[in-house]
């Protein structure tokens, strides 16, 4: 990549616009802001167009919609047409609930080209459970709503301590219901999942378990399914790369407005960036918070004289400022960052705790996270 | 851990676009682009012109002699490994009217 300081910066691939943070679901491991009611004041469907034609016009290709529950914003088929004569690639990231037959052929009729569904579990008592609501049955009506239509179904499934020996009898429910590919991803510690990571780290015993048995299913499932095993990177030697690196190939719109490199940056101690006050063009570009930690100049050792700094950009910069205070820090999932321990300490007591199976979760809720500040929300 | 199986098309089939697969020619860079959910790849010219015959209609061998009657040198082992890589991302499906496929 050109660096940012001799002014040529890539221009995006992805546009992850998270249209509210609005859910009907509970999930402990939401990676939502704590402060969900902050983002209350939601673009109106006009600014969400002008976003729109400003992302395509900077390069942009592919528009994740996401949330919080994007079916709750009414306009969403109008959004998706929008998007779709503009030329982009629109992905709908749903719970499903809300996606009746009505509001998918509706969405189909704007021109949707892709849709992935979460699932919480394989069976209704646990699914429901997981996320705070009941929503099993209504997910597998519309997973199969999606697949009458003609649309490929991509479920996503978020792995934790409580689901994560059930991968399984999920991927028999994924066959069943004729999914084209599945996505099994261990949680990432941010937001509500941050807080309650003690509750959700699974012990290594679980993820050696789920290992033979992804292995064992890519063998069977063989140019029928595709299945897709996202590691957590609390147990990986390296970091993830994440986003792709920063201000480098995607960019986060939050329901309010705000521009962000990725969706959790919102909780590092850098200046907002919001389209209600500047061009898209100027926050991609010059905007401080993207210049931050754009190319590698701004990194410490041990990222800055290490061999893959190109390919993981030294992780996640939240990540490294939740562990450590500081975003400029190696992200201490790396084995080589002077701050590992703080994750092998989190792992350990991760088996630990899986032994006594006694923790309590924070179901997401506007207000319900008693102590914002602790775990670094939006200050 | 992705699990994509490695595909080998053969000179009958027919390749199409997957139907969530999206070929688009982006102004922005000038070039093709094959849109997928997680994945943007950019084409080169041949790329974009070998896609565009991929009509479920040609089989790979016609997509090889239609190429041929516009471009001076067609490596016919690179334009299959170019197709045997998109159909094991899923990208492109193989139909054969006439044999039918497992
Ligand atoms: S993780 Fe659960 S609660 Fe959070 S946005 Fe997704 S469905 Fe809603
Ligand atoms: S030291 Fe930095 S660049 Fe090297 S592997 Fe670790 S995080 Fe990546």
């Amino acid at each position: 990549m050109r660096s940012a300081v001799d002014g040529a910066v890539d221009a995006p691939l992805g546009l992850l616009a998270e249209l509210t943070y609005r859910c009907p679901l509970h999930c402990s491991y939401c990676s939502n802001p704590l402060d969900l009611a902050a983002y209350a004041d939601e673009l109106t469907t006009a600014e969400w167009r002008r976003v729109l034609a400003e992302a395509r016009e900077l390069g942009v290709l592919q528009l994740h919609l996401s949330g919080g529950e994007p079916l709750l914003r009414r306009d969403l088929a109008e959004i998706v047409q929008y998007a779709a004569e503009l030329g982009l690639y629109t992905n709908l990231i749903t719970s499903a609930l809300g996606l009746t037959p009505r509001r998918a052929e509706q969405l189909l009729a704007a021109g949707l080209d892709h849709v992935q569904i979460s699932l919480q579990a394989d069976e209704a008592a646990l699914s429901d459970r997981l996320a705070g609501t009941p929503s099993f049955e209504r997910k597998l009506a519309a997973a199969r709503l999606v697949k009458d239509l003609g649309w490929p179904l991509t479920l996503n499934v978020v792995l934790h301590r409580h689901n994560v020996d059930r991968i399984a009898g999920v991927l028999e429910l994924a066959e069943q219901l004729e999914a084209d590919r599945i996505e099994l991803a261990h949680t990432q510690y941010y937001g509500w999942a941050l807080r309650n990571r003690g509750g959700l780290l699974p012990s290594r015993a679980q993820l050696e378990r789920a290992q033979g048995v992804v292995r064992a299913a890519h063998e069977r499932l063989q140019g029928r399914m595709e299945v897709i095993y996202v590691l957590p990177d609390y147990h990986s030697r390296y970091p993830k790369p994440c986003m792709g690196g920063w201000g480098r190939r995607q960019l986060t719109v939050v329901p309010d407005g705000g521009v962000l490199p990725c969706p959790t940056a919102h909780t590092l101690p850098l200046p907002r960036a919001s389209v209600r006050e500047h061009p898209l063009r100027w926050i991609w570009e010059r905007s401080p918070l993207f210049q931050r930690f754009r190319g590698t100049e701004w990194m410490p050792d041990p990222c800055r004289s290490c061999d893959r700094r190109e390919l993981d950009f030294g992780g996640c910069r939240c990540q490294a400022f939740q562990l450590t205070g500081d975003a400029a820090r190696t992200d201490p999932v790396c084995h080589l960052s002077p701050d590992h321990g703080l994750v092998a300490e989190a792992v350990a007591a991760a088996d630990e705790a899986a032994r006594r199976r006694d923790a309590v979760l924070t179901p997401r809720r506007p207000g319900a996270a008693r102590h914002p500040g602790t775990t670094g929300p939006r200050a | 851990m992705r699990s994509t199986t490695p595909v080998q098309t053969a000179s009958g089939d027919r390749p199409r676009l997957a139907r969530h697969v999206r070929l688009r020619f982006d102004p922005a860079r000038g070039q093709h682009v094959l849109l997928t959910p997680e994945a943007v790849t950019v084409l080169n010219g041949t790329g974009a012109a070998v896609l565009e015959l991929c009509d479920g209609q040609r089989t790979v061998t016609g997509i090889v002699a239609e190429l041929r009657g516009r471009y001076a040198s067609v490596d016919d082992a690179e334009v299959r490994r170019f197709l045997d890589r998109l159909a094991a991302r899923r990208c492109l499906e193989l139909g054969d009217a006439e044999v039918g496929r497992a």
